[in-house]
C-alpha cells in the first residue's frame, strides 16, 4: 500500500511536469495544424530567462518568494517577444504548403534559436534551484519528498484548467473552433484568422516557455535541454491526440504513471516504458486518445 | 624606431621570452611537410559540450599554440581542425572519412563518448590514421581487437569503478548494501559493471539491493530518488555528468538522500561546486583530485596558467578532465613523433610513429603516463578520490581525505581483460 502510494505520488508529479511541458505544443498544433519543432528551443528559452532572473534575484538576498513571480515573468517574457516573431515572420508563409516545408522552416529556427542560447548563455551548465529547495520537504509514504513538484501540480491543474475554461466558456473559445472547424469559412464570417494564428502561437510560446521557467529550479540548463523535451512532448501528445489539451493531460498521466512503475518494478524499462506507452496506444488508436481522424483535402 | 614597430619588437622579445630555454625552434627535419595537420573532435554542441567538449577544445587550442612557440613538432607546425563530435556514430564515422581523406589530417585526436571510440578505430585500420583517442572510458576498445593505428593516452574507466569501490571500503568498511544509478547508455552500464563486481569481489557480504536506469538527459529522478529513499542502501554509485549529476545531486540533496546514504560520484570537473559536501568523488584519473607532488607538477601548472589566461577561470575552479586528457593526447602525438624522427632520422611514416607510440611513456600536466597495457596502445593512470567538504574560509567544496590508488593498483594487467581481472581477484594489483 505505502509503495503503491510513492507509485502514484511519483507518477503524479511526473505527469505535472509532463502536461507543462507539452501543452503548448499540442495547443499549436490544435489551432495551426503545424507540428512545431522549434518548441523545445521556447522551453530553453524560458528555461535560461527563468534561472538568470532567479539567480540574479537570489543574489540580491530579497524575499525569496517573490522569485516564483520571475519564472511567470520570464515565460510571459519569451512567448510575447519571440512568439509573435516567428509566426508573423516565418510561419505565416507557408501555412498553405506541404506539412514538409513546415517542418523544415521549424526546424531551422530551432537550430538558430539553438545557437542563440549558446551565444546568450554559453555553455556551462546554469542551474538555479533556490525555488526547489526553499519550499522545503513533506514527508509521505515514509520517505522526504521536496514540495516543488506538488507546486507545479497544482500550476499544472490552474493551467490545463484555464485553457478547458477559455475554449469551452469564451467568445474567444468559439473564434478558435471556428478556426479550427474551417479557415476559409471563417474568414467570410469576418474573423480575423491571422490575428487568431499569431495569437494562438504566442499562447502557445508562452506555455512553452512556462513549462521551461517552471522546470528551471528542477534541472541543470545545458545544452540541448530543449531537444530532449521536444521528444519527450511529441510522445505525450502523440498517445493524447495532437491538438487535444484533454489528450495532452490523459497522456501524461498514463506516461507519468507507467515510468514511475517501471522504476520501481521494471528498471531494465525506465528508458523504454514512454514509448512502449506510446506504441501500445498507437497500435489501437492511431489517433491517439483524442485525436480525430483528419479528411484530408483534395 | 616608431611606436607602434617598438611595441611589435617588445611583443616578439616577450614572446621569444617565454619560449622555455632550450626549446628554441628547430628546422624541420628531412621530408617533414609545410604543416602537421591534426583533427580535434570533441563535442562542441549539445549537453556535452558544457562538461567536456568545449574546455577539452579549449585546452587543445592552448597547447597546440604553446607546442608551436616551441618549435612545433619536429620543427613543424601544428595546424588544429577543430570538429564537433555531435550527432549519431555513423556520422562520426563519415566525418573520420572526410578528416582523413578530404582535409588529409597526419592525425586524428578526439573522441569524448564512448560509443565513438568503440566506431571510430576499425575505420582508422583501413585508412590507416593515426588515432587518438582522448577522453572515452569504455574499456572495450582494446580488449576486444587489436588496432594497430589507435591509442588512447588516459586510462579507461576501469580505474573509475576499481577506484570507488577501493576508497568507498576504506571510508566505510562496514558497507552492506550499494545501489546504482546510472545512465542507460554505455558509460552507465560499463561504469556499474566494474563498481559492483570490485564491491563484491572486494566485500564479499555486499548486496546488490537495485540498479535504475534513467535515460540520458531525463533531468528528471523523483522516482529513483524516491525508490532509493525507500530502500535506504549504505551506498549510492552515480557515474552521471555534467547537467545529469548537477540536476540529480540538487534533487537529491533537497529530499535527503545523502542524509540517508553514502553517495559515490565516479567522475567530476568543475560541477563539484554544486554537489553537496559529504559526497564521495572521483575525478577520472588525478585531474583535479591531485597529490601534493603532482600540484608541483610544473606541465600541470604551466597548463592552468594558459588556460585561465586565454580562456579564463575563477580562481578555486578546476578544469574538466577531458581538457587534462586532451593534453595527454598532444603530449603522446608530440613523444611519439619525436622518437619516430630519432629513430628515422627523418619525417616518419604514419607506422613509424605508431610503432613509436606502442608502449611509450611521457610526461604530461597530470603526471608521468605509461602506455602500458592494451599491447601498448593503452595508457594507465592513478585513480584520485576524495570527500567533498566545504570550506567556509573559502566559500567553495574542497577535496577531503583525498586517496590517489596507483596505476597499477586500479589497471588489469596487460593481456587481460578488466572484468575478468576483477572477477579472479585483482592479480597483480599493486596496491
Amino acid at each position: 500500500m505505502r509503495l503503491l502510494l510513492v507509485v502514484a505520488l511519483d507518477g503524479l508529479t511526473y505527469a505535472s511536469w509532463l502536461f507543462l511541458v507539452s501543452a503548448g505544443l499540442t495547443f499549436t498544433y490544435g489551432v495551426l495544424r503545424v507540428l512545431n519543432l522549434a518548441h523545445g528551443n521556447l522551453y530553453a528559452l524560458g528555461a535560461y530567462l527563468g534561472a538568470t532572473l532567479v539567480l540574479r534575484y537570489a543574489a540580491t538576498g530579497s524575499m525569496p518568494a517573490l522569485a516564483y513571480g520571475l519564472l511567470f515573468i520570464a515565460a510571459v517574457v519569451v512567448g510575447l517577444v519571440v512568439g509573435p516573431v516567428i509566426e508573423r515572420v516565418f510561419l505565416r508563409r507557408v501555412y498553405s504548403r506541404d506539412e514538409e516545408v513546415q517542418l523544415l522552416l521549424t526546424f531551422s529556427i530551432s537550430l538558430i534559436l539553438e545557437d542563440v542560447v549558446k551565444l546568450t548563455w554559453g555553455v556551462n551548465p546554469i542551474f538555479a534551484d533556490m525555488p526547489y529547495s526553499y519550499l522545503g520537504r513533506v514527508r509521505l509514504g515514509g520517505i522526504n519528498y521536496a514540495w516543488y513538484p506538488f507546486l507545479l501540480t497544482a500550476i499544472a491543474l490552474a493551467v490545463g484548467g484555464l485553457l478547458w475554461l477559455v475554449v469551452t466558456r469564451t467568445r474567444l473559445g468559439k473564434v478558435l473552433a471556428s478556426v479550427i472547424a474551417d479557415r476559409e469559412v471563417s474568414l467570410t464570417l469576418g474573423i480575423n484568422v491571422p490575428r487568431v494564428y499569431t495569437l494562438a502561437f504566442t499562447a502557445g510560446a508562452v506555455l512553452a516557455a512556462l513549462g521551461g521557467a517552471l522546470t528551471a529550479p528542477m534541472f541543470s540548463l545545458a545544452p540541448g535541454v530543449g531537444a530532449e523535451v521536444l521528444v519527450t512532448s511529441f510522445a505525450v501528445i502523440a498517445i493524447g491526440g495532437l491538438g487535444s489539451i484533454g489528450g495532452a493531460a490523459l497522456g501524461s498521466i498514463v506516461v507519468g504513471l507507467a515510468r514511475s512503475a517501471a522504476v520501481y518494478f521494471f528498471p531494465e524499462l525506465d528508458l523504454f516504458a514512454i514509448y512502449l506507452i506510446m506504441a501500445l496506444v498507437l497500435l489501437f488508436r492511431p489517433q491517439g486518445f483524442f485525436g480525430e481522424i483528419e479528411v484530408r483535402r483534395i | 624606431m616608431s611606436r607602434h614597430s617598438r611595441f611589435h619588437s617588445a611583443l616578439i622579445a616577450a614572446i621569444g621570452l617565454s619560449i622555455p630555454a632550450g626549446s628554441a625552434p628547430a628546422a624541420p627535419v628531412a621530408g617533414a611537410p609545410a604543416e602537421l595537420k591534426i583533427a580535434v573532435v570533441a563535442f562542441l554542441s549539445g549537453p556535452a559540450s558544457g562538461p567536456f567538449g568545449i574546455p577539452s577544445r579549449n585546452a587543445a587550442d592552448v597547447w597546440i599554440e604553446k607546442i608551436n612557440r616551441e618549435g612545433g613538432i619536429g620543427g613543424v607546425k601544428v595546424v588544429p581542425v577543430f570538429t564537433d563530435e555531435a550527432g549519431p556514430a555513423d556520422k562520426v564515422v563519415t566525418e573520420f572519412r572526410r578528416l582523413a581523406l578530404d582535409e588529409k589530417v597526419s592525425a586524428v585526436m578526439g573522441y569524448i563518448s564512448s560509443a565513438n571510440c568503440l566506431a571510430v578505430p576499425p575505420v582508422a585500420d583501413e585508412l590507416k590514421v593515426l588515432t587518438i583517442e582522448s577522453d572515452c572510458g569504455t574499456d572495450r576498445v582494446f580488449e576486444e581487437a587489436k588496432h594497430p593505428y589507435v591509442f588512447r593516452t588516459h586510462a579507461h574507466t576501469v580505474i573509475d569503478g576499481v577506484g570507488a569501490a577501493r576508497y568507498v571500503l576504506s571510508i566505510h568498511p562496514e558497507v552492506k548494501t550499494i545501489a546504482g544509478i546510472n545512465q542507460d547508455y554505455a558509460w552507465g552500464r560499463d561504469s556499474w559493471e566494474v563498481f559492483q563486481r570490485s564491491m563484491r569481489k572486494l566485500k564479499p557480504d555486499v548486496q546488490v539491493v537495485d540498479a535504475l536506469w534513467p535515460k540520458l538527459f531525463a533531468g528528471e529522478y523523483s522516482a529513483e530518488i524516491s525508490k532509493l529513499l525507500v530502500e535506504k542502501p549504505t551506498v549510492v554509485f552515480t557515474s552521471f555528468w555534467g547537467g545529469d549529476l548537477v540536476t540529480f545531486a540538487g534533487q537529491a540533496k533537497a529530499r535527503g538522500l545523502f542524509e540517508e546514504s553514502v553517495v559515490v560520484v565516479n567522475n567530476t570537473g568543475s560541477d563539484i561546486k554544486d554537489i553537496a559536501p559529504g559526497v564521495l568523488i572521483g575525478s577520472r584519473g588525478p585531474h583535479g583530485i591531485v597529490s601534493p607532488d603532482m600540484e608541483k607538477n610544473p606541465l600541470r601548472k604551466e597548463f592552468i596558467a594558459l588556460y585561465r589566461q586565454k580562456y579564463g577561470l575563477a580562481k578555486n575552479d578546476y578544469i574538466a578532465h577531458g581538457a587534462y586528457h586532451f593534453v595527454q593526447a598532444l603530449q603522446g602525438l608530440r613523444a611519439a613523433y619525436e622518437k619516430a624522427i630519432k629513430a628515422a632520422g627523418r619525417w616518419p611514416t604514419t607506422e613509424q610513429v605508431a610503432a613509436a607510440f606502442e608502449g611509450l611513456e611521457f610526461d604530461s600536466p597530470s603526471g608521468h603516463i605509461a602506455m602500458a597495457i592494451g599491447g601498448g596502445h593503452q595508457a594507465i593512470e592513478p585513480a584520485g578520490y576524495a570527500i567533498l567538504k566545504f570550506d567556509p574560509a573559502l566559500g567553495v567544496n574542497v577535496f577531503s581525505e583525498v586517496r590517489m590508488f596507483p596505476a597499477k593498483c586500479v589497471n588489469p594487467p596487460d593481456g587481460m581483460k578488466s572484468l575478468d581481472w576483477i572477477d579472479r581477484g585483482f592479480p597483480g594489483a599493486q596496491c
